[in-house]
């Protein structure tokens, strides 16, 4: 069989698809933020969206956001890792439980939070039956934008934090068992163990946890649409607005353009300060 | 596993009571939230807005009835299950040979379509949605099925790809190559030996395509307007409908995924464990 040209052949729709309808579009929403009907380059879209009242909090709090779930996000699963790595029975069980939020969609994960924290709600019920409050507490108004904010800060770590645990529990299975033995023969503590054996040799793998997650951090929306409605703007609803509220597609790239470039930057970031030294990889 | 990596548990008995604590604390973190939502669904509307709530549904279809005749969701749910369907079709038609071409062969500009693939992990993906509905007006798919379909194919076709490659890697070209000394040509070998061996794997990634689809909002609720999925239905009735519907969408919604979750869960370690390289 013509063995040389089977792998292209193989690989052609894949290469296709991709080029045509996730390179090619990107490429378009760049020209739709830049360029105005006529095809005359320009820089008012931008202009419009900086000078737009929601555009400052919007960025702020997506930057917040991220700022706040992922560092907590990375302590729980690299805990949750370790608890898996330790556990002799029943650790498929547990992992199962764990890793269900990776199937649950945001807006669904935004719909249970809603369930705990609106008025006739879980939270005020239980506060309500203990004795701590007269009456119920309107959680998620205007008026109470810090409570919004905790609540998508826990719908969050509770939704996302799935995905970094199965890449560091994937990564931690990759660490060969012997280095751990010749730690303890040397006396080395749990604590020492997982800090010069697991967080070095992890590196990769934390990489590419904290690559995704940011990412995924700074497309927040339904989970924020659920709770917040548009109480707490965030960048990824304002794109929403524009294009299918406002019908605005020009505004709403260069909102995209926004995510795109702090999306970039936060992958650079990441790939230069948890880069892996050459022939230091397992 | 008596060498287990990391905090190791001590002998000592109030190690081991607060490890197996703080495992319980974290799954009932997990679990319970779910729980409430649907023990909401559970209940009756009246039962719904009550105050103050009981943690005990009442067991009432009513919700559920109420949501599932409202105007509109038969619609969403059947295009729901359409573009989920066509996802899954699309990504494993096209994401396995890709799969089977990077673990069997070693060609020039492997290294190019691996750094294609992984670069979809480092753009905001649910962003297509925007140049796609204008595509997708220019040749008529704007607010189809296939359309939205097409956007989340190309969510789904990175982990396609990984997973059928790391299926593929896992069954050796012995067996392979043992058919063809049989007399089986290349096609007669796979589809004898190998495809019967990753079948399990494969439907394992149709589904978690169809999970990722069913799942996904904003491009969703961006392209679609008269075939609306279930979730961009339920995005865009937020505001004004009342919580027993919420709660019931947001748990029909949830169902199939914790379903669907259940049978995957041995790959979704695959297919990260993979990403990392």
């Amino acid at each position: 069989m013509q063995s040389r040209s089977l792998p292209y052949l193989l690989l052609l729709p894949a290469t296709l698809f991709l080029l045509v309808f996730f390179v090619y579009p990107f490429t378009l929403v760049a020209w739709q933020a830049f360029a105005t009907d006529e095809g005359e380059l320009t820089t008012k879209y931008f202009t419009k969206m900086v000078s737009h009242w929601k555009f400052d909090k919007a960025l702020t709090y997506t930057l917040l956001l991220a700022l706040v779930v992922v560092p907590i996000q990375l302590a729980l699963s690299l805990l949750m890792a370790s608890f898996v790595s330790n556990m002799k029975r029943g650790r498929d069980i547990i992992l199962y439980i764990w890793t269900i939020p990776l199937g649950i969609s945001d807006l669904a994960a935004g719909l249970i939070w809603l369930a705990i924290f609106e008025q006739t709600g879980f939270l005020n019920s239980i506060l309500y039956s203990t004795g701590v409050i007269e009456q119920p507490i309107t959680f998620l108004s205007y008026q109470n934008k810090g409570v919004i904010f905790l609540a998508v800060v826990l719908a969050e770590i509770w939704r996302a934090t799935a995905i970094m645990l199965v890449i560091l529990v994937a990564g931690i299975g990759l660490i060969p068992k012997e280095y751990y033995e010749a730690a303890q023969v040397y006396g080395a503590n749990t604590w020492q163990r997982f800090t010069k054996i697991t967080l070095p040799l992890l590196k990769p793998s934390l990489q590419t946890a904290l690559i995704l997650r940011v990412i995924l951090a700074f497309e927040v929306f339904a989970v924020v649409a659920a709770l917040g409605g548009t109480n707490l703007p965030v960048l990824m609803g304002e794109v929403y607005n524009r294009q299918f509220v406002l019908q605005d597609s020009h505004t709403a790239a260069a909102f995209a353009m926004l995510i795109l470039i702090i999306s970039i930057i936060s992958t650079v970031f990441f790939m230069w300060s948890l880069r892996t030294p050459k022939g230091a990889s397992l | 596993m008596s060498t287990a990596p990391n905090m190791v548990v001590g002998q000592s008995r109030a190690a081991r009571w607060a490890f197996n604590g703080s495992v319980i604390i974290l799954c009932l973190w997990v679990l319970v939230p779910i729980y409430l939502l649907l023990s909401n669904a559970l209940s009756s509307p009246s039962a719904v807005t009550a105050f103050p709530k009981s943690i005990v549904p009442s067991f009432d279809t009513e919700s559920v009835e109420f949501f599932l005749f409202f105007n509109g969701v038969g619609k969403a749910l059947w295009s729901s299950v359409q573009v989920a369907f066509l996802t899954m079709v699309m990504s494993i038609l096209i994401g396995a040979p890709a799969g089977y071409a990077l673990s069997r062969f070693d060609f020039r500009g492997k290294n190019l379509f691996r750094i294609l693939v992984l670069m979809t992990r480092a753009f905001p993906l649910p962003l297509l949605a925007l140049p796609m509905a204008i595509m997708f007006i220019k040749v008529g798919l704007d607010d189809t099925v296939f359309g939205l379909a097409i956007v989340h194919t190309t969510l789904a076709l990175p982990f396609a790809v990984l997973i059928t490659f790391s299926l593929f890697s896992g069954i050796p070209i012995e067996l392979e190559e043992a058919a063809w000394t049989l007399g089986c040509n290349r096609f007669q070998a796979f589809m004898k030996v190998i495809f019967p061996l990753v079948l399990p794997g494969i439907a394992a990634s149709a589904i978690f395509a169809f999970v990722v689809s069913w799942n996904e909002v904003f491009a969703a609720a961006v392209l679609t307007i008269e075939h609306r999925t279930l979730p961009a239905f339920l995005l865009q009735s937020l505001d004004d409908a009342p919580l027993h519907l919420k709660f019931a969408g947001g748990a029909v919604l949830v169902l199939p995924a914790l379903i669907f979750i259940f049978f995957v869960r041995k790959y979704l370690f695959a297919m990260w464990g993979i990403a990392n390289r």
